[in-house]
């Protein structure tokens, strides 16, 4: 501690050295708290969108969300299984050592160590060959054209460094190697260093004045602190405590506008709200009908979105922040299709008559299961369609519960317990294939696909097209696949999705910032004025 | 004397066995920690192959056995959460929670005792009015609304103190205290009060309650008879009486207050055990929530020891008591 004080004061005595405007603290506040500093500890935007200020992977978003270099100069498919990466020359890490490919293929093995929760990124890589002292070669275990795409929180780690703290594996909650080094260290090459951080509490970035590339903001310390309450998140910002805070509750913006020197920024988060039902098991969980399911009925399915006013949602529920959804996938993901994205017009009588041709004409009961604290106003959505769906005789009793408690019902673990379910999700590669796989193939089979497609929609078709998008280099060919996956599963209502919702950010009028749609603070687009 | 302590210090484990058990036959109902340790993208089998590796799948006698085994030579794993030795995250947050639990006992009783006495002394008084008026608000709102209020007021509106958090502290060896910087010392003035303000009422209700009762006793009025000054009356023989029932409300109340901080921890962002464990409940974080338990149980028991150690000091009947017994 006493040592990091101390580098601490060095390097910031050296920061002021070399540029000798002032410097410039920027603080902020989140919901949660950062779980770890280990860049392979944890696949969670969250952590990884601020370890992206600190580490740095082969590739990176701009500020427009473009795929750029970072790590790599360039990158090219020079087979079809293999990946070649020019990294940048140059480049050094915190600690003063070189980035080599020896780095880049160690940080892929480490990826696969036991305490790694990106064994998923590391199963996309087979093999790392290294070429020479800065360029290397990854294999795939089949054609894979969107490797880049999927690398972008893959994160590099010096091997050195790593060795010398012992850090060679990732942290790993269980097991002798408590307090990994990594866990509370960080030595990456990204604009910022990781200064003073005490979990839970305040964590501390520093300006790392030796950045082989240039940062557009001018912000030279940066501090987060986690504040769950969002009264006391609001408090902060509008007291000029933090000079932004997120998430600010939808029905607090009006406050923010009243209160000066403040202001809410709202935008379209990249992650699909939707509704889903149980169309596998032959007789519900949680129904009043028994010896059948009558989600099997692609009419019981229609009545529903037919059902459900998204425009009142819009408008009582999200004050007018959301984006109403006709497809599983946000406009800013790869392989939307604005042509595929409408939805069924509101139309309760018709929905009526649709359960009535079912054989439904009084409706029925369902439970719905809805998380109340995970996305924005998940529980009010879960009301409003209940109030909806009553209007055409479905009668919904909704458990809401905390996301520990409703994750821990629903998802495999508990063998997708469930009837009837709200849930949101964001493609973490940006990619449609993501959720196709995902969300929407059938589950259970050998390719083991749709392990989050909670309600058991089953078409064999799309999991032989997310296997043929997962490998198609053609963008043409490829796009077209996508969009009949869209499109049979829109045409058989998989799932009801109801809208993007809003980031909602508070900022001070003092700083000037980049809002990406993955809910992600990048401090390299950071401006105090 | 050491019998005595002796014997608690043996009643307290048993205590923190029954806490305990009843923790972790009821973690089951708290959410499944498992998703909050992964990402969206990790597979099933990963998923699984965690929960088996933390042992969630075993009976829980056999989690309790496991936990007690490993608490007896003070190990108590790692928090899920923080993917840290729990130990060292009690640790770094129990300066915080006693500090402030510190300041708000001292702000009760330095309050509360003489507000009680002037206004068992002048019952009739408007100053003694106001305060039992003033003292109702105190008894009546939720912490968390005094919280929010006094952030509203003095943190937003008139910008004086600090919304959130500890300020900047001093590292004393593992302490670190907030007591000797501007910006600690200006930290700790919302929480203390939100804090204080229920013990504070409560002590001086309870002392004005107790000080009418001795008032109206016989030995106050031969105290009187023989011309003592009032001063020594009040103060001397009424006060030293009134003090058994509060010394022990107050000692089972600073237990609440380190117990319970929590309200007030999480209203303000104070850096506490409280803030850790009502954030492991969210996330489910077994480990932290199971030493915090166990922990605060044994507060309990430590601060009840000498609630019954200063009767001895304070009720002089008691030692004579003794002293007969001892005598046969």
């Amino acid at each position: 501690m006493k040592f990091r004080l101390t580098a601490f004061a060095a390097i910031a005595a050296l920061g002021m050295a070399i540029t000798p405007a002032e410097s410039k603290t920027f603080r902020w506040a989140f919901q949660g708290d950062l779980q770890t500093m280990d860049p392979h500890g944890l696949f969670e935007t969250m952590t990884l969108g601020f370890q992206r200020n600190i580490y740095e992977g082969l590739v990176i978003r701009n500020e427009k969300m473009e795929m750029v270099g970072a790590l790599a100069e360039s990158w090219k498919n020079i087979e079809p299984t293999v990946w070649r990466f020019n990294l940048r020359k140059g480049v050094k890490f915190h600690n003063g050592s070189s980035l080599g490919s020896d780095d880049v293929a160690f940080s892929v093995k480490r990826l696969s160590t036991e305490g790694s929760d990106m064994k998923v990124v590391a199963a996309l890589i087979k093999e790392t060959r290294i070429v020479d002292e800065h360029t290397i070669d990854l294999v795939t275990p089949a054609p894979n054209p969107i490797l880049p795409l999927q690398l972008e929180i893959f994160y590099i780690m010096d091997k050195q460094w790593a060795e010398k703290h012992k850090a060679l594996e990732a942290t790993n909650v269980k097991g002798g190697d408590e307090g990994n080094y990594a866990n509370l260290n960080a030595n990456g090459t990204g604009p910022f260093m990781l200064g003073a951080r005490q979990s839970g509490v305040k964590t501390e970035l520093v300006i790392n004045p030796n950045y082989w590339g240039t940062v557009k903001g001018n912000i030279t310390k940066a501090v987060f602190t986690p504040i769950a309450q969002d009264a006391t998140r609001v408090a902060a910002l509008i007291s000029g405590n933090v000079h932004m805070a997120y998430p600010v509750p939808v029905q607090d913006w009006k406050r923010l506008d009243d209160a000066k020197g403040v202001k809410p920024l709202a935008g379209p988060e990249a992650r699909t709200i939707f509704l889903g039902f149980d169309q596998l098991r032959d007789e519900l969980l949680y129904s009043n009908i028994k010896g059948k399911n009558p989600f099997k009925d692609l009419r019981v399915r229609q009545a529903f979105i037919k059902a459900i006013n998204i425009d009142a949602i819009k408008k009582k529920v999200m004050r007018g922040a959301s984006v109403p959804a006709g497809l599983m996938v946000a406009p800013q993901i790869n392989g939307f299709n604005s042509a595929l994205n409408d939805r069924p017009s509101y139309d309760p009588k018709g929905a009526k008559k649709l359960l009535a041709d079912a054989g439904y004409p009084d409706g029925f009961d369902v439970t719905m299961d809805c998380p109340n604290n995970r996305y924005v106003n998940d529980e009010r959505i879960c009301q409003a369609s209940a109030s909806m769906l009553a209007k055409i005789g479905i009668k919904v009793n909704l458990l809401a519960q905390p996301k520990s408690k409703y994750f821990g019902k629903v998802l495999a673990q508990n063998n997708y317990d469930t009837s009837f379910f709200l849930l949101g999700w964001t493609p973490s590669t940006f990619d449609s294939h993501n959720p196709i796989s995902s969300l929407m193939a059938c589950r259970g089979g050998p390719d083991k696909l749709g392990a989050f497609n909670l309600g058991g929609y089953c078409n064999p078709r799309i999991n032989e097209l997310a296997a043929s998008i997962q490998s198609e280099t053609n963008q043409e060919k490829r796009q077209k696949m996508i969009d009949e996956a869209f499109k049979i599963h829109k045409d058989e209502v998989g799932h009801i999705p109801l809208h993007q919702q809003p980031l909602s950010w508070g900022i001070s009028e003092k700083v000037n910032l980049i809002q990406r749609p993955d809910n992600v603070l990048d401090l390299r687009y950071v401006n105090v004025n | 004397m050491l019998a005595f302590i002796l014997k608690r210090l043996l009643q307290s484990v048993v205590v923190m066995l029954t806490v305990a058990l009843i923790a972790f036959a009821l973690f089951r109902y708290v959410g499944d920690p498992i998703n909050n340790m992964v990402g969206q993208d990790t597979t099933l089998e990963e998923r699984a192959e965690l929960k088996e590796r933390l042992g969630l799948n075993d009976p829980f006698i056999i989690q309790f056995y496991r936990f007690v085994r490993d608490a007896s030579v003070g190990e108590f794993g790692l928090s899920y959460q923080h993917r840290r030795p729990v130990k060292e995250l009690i640790a770094e947050r129990l300066p915080a929670t006693l500090e402030l639990a510190l300041v708000s006992a001292i702000l009760a009783l330095a309050i509360g005792i003489p507000m009680g006495v002037y206004t068992a002394l002048k019952r009739y008084g408007f100053l003694s009015r106001t305060f039992m008026t003033i003292s109702l608000v105190g008894v009546s709102l939720p912490t968390f609304l005094i919280g929010i209020l006094l952030i509203l007021f003095f943190g937003v509106i008139l910008r004086w103190l600090p919304t959130f958090g500890r300020g900047d502290v001093v590292e004393i060896g593992w302490w670190t205290s907030g007591f000797l910087t501007a910006s600690g010392l200006k930290s700790l003035i919302m929480p203390s009060i939100t804090l204080a303000l229920f013990q504070m009422t409560l002590i001086m209700r309870l002392v004005r309650a107790e000080m009418l009762e001795v008032l109206r006793a016989d030995f106050i009025k031969f105290a009187r008879a023989r011309g003592l000054p009032t001063r020594a009356v009040h103060f001397r023989h009424a006060l030293k009486n009134t003090l058994v029932p509060v010394i022990t409300i107050t000692g089972l109340q600073l237990g609440s207050i380190i117990a319970f901080a929590i309200i007030t921890e999480s209203v303000f962002q104070w850096p506490g055990m409280g803030l850790l464990f009502i954030q492991a409940i969210g996330e489910v974080d077994i480990p932290v929530m199971a030493a915090y338990l166990v922990l605060i149980a044994f507060f309990f028991v430590v601060i009840n020891m000498v609630v019954d150690i200063l009767y001895f000091v304070v009720d002089p009947r008691l030692r004579v008591d003794k002293a007969l017994v001892n005598g046969q």
